[in-house]
């Protein structure tokens, strides 16, 4: 992993105060790329402007308790003060001039790091559709033919197309040294875009609560050169086993990563992690379109529902 | 099918028995929890059997629709229930703190545990505290003799007492939810959740809700209606405007909470569509109804308080209140900004960046009014002579953690970082932020700034200040350090986590726990020294704070009809006038009768028939929730056939008592304020003036 803005003294000084701080380096504070580095800019600049709202408080109050204590017979003690125009004007002018900076800079980076939108590369951007399931992640290649269980690997520099759902309750996807969280929804696809400056393994999470598997339900993003990533795209096609319709109807049972692998089967990366050679037909179109088809999905082709039978799944054309 | 007698409750529903059947730690901690409820609850039959306090109790209490009594149960129940989410959190700080990897806790427990932490906090700790305050107090502040509906008023605390029931009777049969107290469908479906957890749940928040909802009504028709004469809105003391605010949004913002449990409810019971996976339901939808009601409740929380550290500064101060009109403002704006921002509960959500900057700047907007808030509280210490009694130490807490809550506010208002810290412990850290220094803060000060006002003696000021001391200290270890987990990307809701940095900031927060429990002991120890020294503590004459409304113009505990005769009101911080200007404690010309509404049961029948009927629609007893729903709306079409419902006090007696106690006043020493924690301070204040006179500014 790469640091990024470490130009100035001050970046540097935060970046080694904050890795002194936390052995875990998952986080926007040591972005991994543009969207996590420009949070975090935005982090530190509210800190900033609202310091100035902030400060007079905490100076003031303990200067003013302790002057005004009630055993200072010195101290002046006006009972029926009760307006003064110009601290009324600074007390709702301040407020107001921070809010409207914060605003003007909120409307900005709202729009400029808007999830739905492809990041700045020179490489060509890379699909992939995540579905999420009870306790893990499936990262389906629709362009490489191939898929992964809990791990999402990617080339560095390249504007990655996250295309989200979920074939079980609502969760949150967060890689959060890359870039911020996305729901996905049964029946509904959103999307987020991330990208990595430099090669290096960050922690994906889910964040929303799930179930009993929720705190396994982790994943790695790992940011590549372009050879280790096409080298790897190989090693999935040559120590994976395809997915079927079958397959992914097992798959998609609650269950965490490394009991999904123990399940079915499967070779190189993590234990928590499963690769697949190729995927049958349109797998995430068809569970996109499984919710909205205008019948009722009972709970045993729900995965994650009590009552979900893989062999009543099978059944089911994914083209 | 379901058994038509026992629906589908059945042995293993039972706590006792799930433990028997399989003793892990998990079960026996819910097993205790079970006994615990269950021997309590004996302990508490014996005791009124023993000492013969069943009559006493259903005559003086239970049955009384005296706004003062009402006040006082609604703040009883959520002291219980305050020990119950107390304890519920210290033992999620304990899992959290072994949690590398492990635990004692099962992962279902745990979500059972932060579902009912939440739940009771925000529904059966806040509101209720919050309403017995304002029940205690607002008809004091304004001059009146009840509130405007007083046999609705205590319909309302049945309903409210049906839910906390409900919450406690789930540690005993069956389970709670354990999808967190938003309760996020799908997840709480009957797809993935069949079990009882989420009709607990629902039928908790729907019952209490509605009792919310007319609380509401009540307390707003009361200030629009009950003032005494000369009592204009703009000289309410601030505590009623806040009381405004509140009303409104309990009137306008509980029922998308009780709509969207009720339309859960119909997904749940009679296989509707609205928030499943298939067949058209969008969880969406229930996402935004429940923060249409989310957002605006946790203003209609901090508002009172607000209102309640309006009066405490000031009293405190020896001071005006710096810049009503201000607060005024200020509150309006809070409270109808809160209905603008509920989104930003999820930014994430996938919405277009125009809608979250739109609401991303509203959220932001509301710091302003706050802002105003907090500046306009230190101005009024400015040129005060304070006293740093208990409710200053809340205070103080106040000024500092609040202000820090305020401030990772205006983060997580902004989309760009909400996107990194939502769903995180940071989040987490900041909502106890606001709710414990803004709201518990402001009720415990509250309560030992009004308990002599209510009991006519003092709490013990030692106990009081190790208890705040403790809550400041609590707070700040459990919290603080959540803020940074969060920003690691920890997420809420974990049972355990792998990542051993974590470690040491979970056994901070862990050691924070240890204290907030700590204090919550201070707590019950300063009410039991306070109950033994009563005579020391004693302030019956009424006024021990040197007070600026009219509830300390009246003996403490007030009369069951408040005001012997009912004020003329001629300014703001009436008392306060009165006192300097010799017109307190004044023999009025004249006594009236006085007409008071009498005593009913119906609050109580209601409260019985909706634990009922709660019950057997959680366990499909389908038999007893018509039952009971029956007997309800007999009971209520029943009371309305009572045509005497007032009896009158004869003024001679109003006189006699007015006059004895009146008599008391003239012949006690007054203290001034060096003597305000000491025995002497009977409750007479010597009014202070600067020692020269200073030109209006």
């Amino acid at each position: 992993m790469t640091f990024r803005d470490v130009r100035t003294p001050s970046a540097i000084a935060i970046n080694l105060a904050l890795a002194a701080c936390s052995g875990s380096r998952d986080t926007f504070l040591i972005p991994g790329g543009p969207v996590a580095a420009a949070q975090r800019a935005e982090f530190f600049h509210i800190i900033g402007w609202t310091m100035i709202a902030i400060l007079p408080v905490f100076v003031l109050v303990p200067l003013l308790l302790w002057r005004y204590r009630y055993r200072n017979e010195k101290a002046r003690y006006t009972p029926d003060w009760e307006r003064s125009s110009i601290l009324e004007s600074l007390m709702w002018g301040v407020p107001l001039i921070i809010v409207a900076v914060l605003s003007v800079q909120l409307y900005r980076t709202t729009h400029e790091l808007d999830p739905t939108k492809t990041l700045a590369s020179d490489n060509p951007p890379l699909r992939v559709q995540v579905v999420g399931l009870d306790w893990k992640w499936l990262f389906i290649y629709p362009d490489l033919g191939i898929a992964t269980v809990n791990q999402l690997a990617f080339p560095e520099n390249t504007s990655v197309a996250l295309d989200l759902t979920t074939d079980t309750v609502m969760q949150s996807l967060l890689i959060s040294s890359l870039a911020g969280q996305i729901y996905a929804m049964p029946g509904m696809r959103t999307r987020l875009h991330i990208l990595a400056e430099a090669p290096g393994v960050f922690e994906g999470e889910n964040t929303q609560f799930n179930g009993t598997g929720f705190p396994a339900q982790k994943f790695q993003a790992i940011a590549m050169t372009q050879e280790a990533f096409d080298a790897w795209i190989r090693n999935v096609k040559a120590d994976g086993a395809p997915l079927t319709a079958e397959g992914y109807a097992r798959l998609a049972q609650a269950s965490t990563g490394a009991e999904a692998r123990a399940e079915m089967g499967g070779a190189g990366g993590p234990v928590d992690a499963i690769h697949f050679s190729s995927v049958e037909g349109d797998l995430f179109g068809a569970i996109l379109r499984r919710y909205t088809s205008g019948g009722a999905v009972p709970p045993a082709g729900q995965p994650g529902a009590v009552g979900y039978d893989p062999n009543a799944r099978a059944g089911e054309q994914t083209q | 099918m379901t058994d038509p007698i026992f629906g589908r409750l059945d042995l293993s529903s039972f706590a006792f028995v799930r433990a028997f059947d399989n003793p892990t730690v998990s079960e026996l901690i819910g097993a205790g929890a079970a006994m615990a409820v269950v021997l309590g609850g004996l302990a508490v039959l014996v005791i009124l059997t023993w000492f013969r306090l069943w009559a006493p109790l259903l005559r003086v209490w239970l049955t009384s629709v005296d706004h003062k009594r009402i006040g006082i149960m609604y703040c009883v129940l959520a002291l219980v229930m305050l020990t119950r989410g107390v304890i519920e959190g210290v033992l999620m700080r304990t899992q959290q703190a072994f949690g590398l990897h492990g635990g004692f806790l099962t992962p279902d427990h745990f979500s059972e545990l932060f579902s009912t932490h939440g739940t009771i906090m925000i529904f059966f700790v806040a509101m209720p505290f919050i309403a017995g305050v304002i029940n205690y107090v607002l008809p004091l502040q304004i001059g009146a003799r009840d509130m405007a509906f007083p046999v609705m008023n205590q319909i309302s605390l049945g309903l409210t007492a049906t839910g906390a029931a409900l919450v406690m009777l789930s540690l005993v049969v069956g389970e709670f939810s354990t999808g967190g107290w938003a309760n996020y469908p799908p997840y709480t479906g009957a797809d993935f959740q069949p079990g009882p957890g989420p009709d607990y749940w629902i039928w908790s928040i729907v019952l209490a809700g509605i009792g919310t909802t007319l609380s509401g009504i009540n307390f707003a028709v009361t200030i629009y209606k009950g003032r005494a004469p000369g009592m204009s809105f703009l000289r309410m003391p601030i505590f009623c405007w806040t009381v405004i605010c509140a009303s409104i949004i309990m009137i306008f913002a509980l029922p998308p909470l009780t709509v969207a449990a009720l339309m859960l409810a119909a997904d749940r019971y009679l296989d509707f569509h609205f928030f499943t996976n298939d067949l058209g339901g969008n969880m969406m939808n229930y996402v935004n109804l429940f923060w249409l009601f989310g957002h605006p409740e946790v203003y209609l929380l901090i508002i009172p308080c607000y209102g309640m550290f309006s009066e405490i500064v000031p009293t405190f101060s020896g001071k005006r209140i710096y810049g009503y009109m201000s607060m005024v403002y200020a509150t309006m704006a809070i409270a109808v900004l809160s209905f603008c921002v509920w989104l930003h509960h999820f930014f994430t959500m996938g919405q277009s960046a125009n809608v979250n900057a739109a609401f991303g700047i509203a959220s932001m907007a509301i710091a302003i009014p706050t802002g105003v808030k907090i500046y306009n509280w230190v101005a009024t210490i400015f040129r005060g002579r304070i006293r740093m009694t208990v409710p200053m130490i809340y205070v103080v807490g106040f000024f500092y953690l609040f202000t820090v809550g305020g401030l990772t506010g205006v983060m997580l208002a902004n989309p760009v970082i909400s996107y990194q810290v939502h769903n995180t412990l940071f989040l987490v850290a900041h909502f106890h932020n606001v709710i414990i220094p803004g709201v518990l803060f402001g009720l415990l000060a509250a309560y030992h700034y009004w308990f002599p006002k209510a009991f006519g003696f003092r709490l013990h000021e030692g106990w009081g200040r190790r208890a705040a001391l403790l809550w400041i200290a609590g707070f700040s270890f459990t919290f603080l350090p959540l803020y940074w987990l969060g920003l690691q990307g920890m997420p809420r809701r974990s049972v355990t986590f792998s990542d051993p940095s974590f470690q040491p900031f979970m056994w901070l927060a862990f050691f924070g726990a240890a204290l907030i429990l700590s204090a919550l002991t201070c707590i019950c120890i300063q009410l039991w020294v306070s109950i033994r020294q009563r005579d020391r503590l004693a302030a019956p004459l009424g006024d021990p704070w040197n007070g600026r409304s009219l509830e300390w113009s009246i003996p403490s505990p007030p009369p069951a009809y408040n005001f012997a005769v009912i004020p003329q009101v001629t300014q703001r911080d009436e008392f306060t006038d009165a006192k300097a200007t010799g017109r307190a404690y004044a023999e009025p010309e004249a006594y009236e009768d006085i007409e008071m509404p009498n005593n009913t049961a119906i609050g109580l029948i209601v409260c019985v028939c909706a634990t009922a009927l709660g019950l057997a629609l959680v366990f499909w007893i389908w038999w007893l929730a018509a039952l009971s729903f029956c007997a309800m709306v007999a009971a209520l079409i029943g009371r309305t056939f009572h045509t005497e419902t007032t009896h009158i006090i004869p003024a001679a007696e109003i006189a006699a008592d007015h006059r004895a106690w009146l008599a008391r006043v003239g012949v006690a020493g007054a203290v001034n304020r060096l003597d305000e924690t000491h025995e002497r301070n009977a409750g007479l204040a010597i009014p202070e003036r600067p020692a020269r006179a200073e030109p209006a500014e």
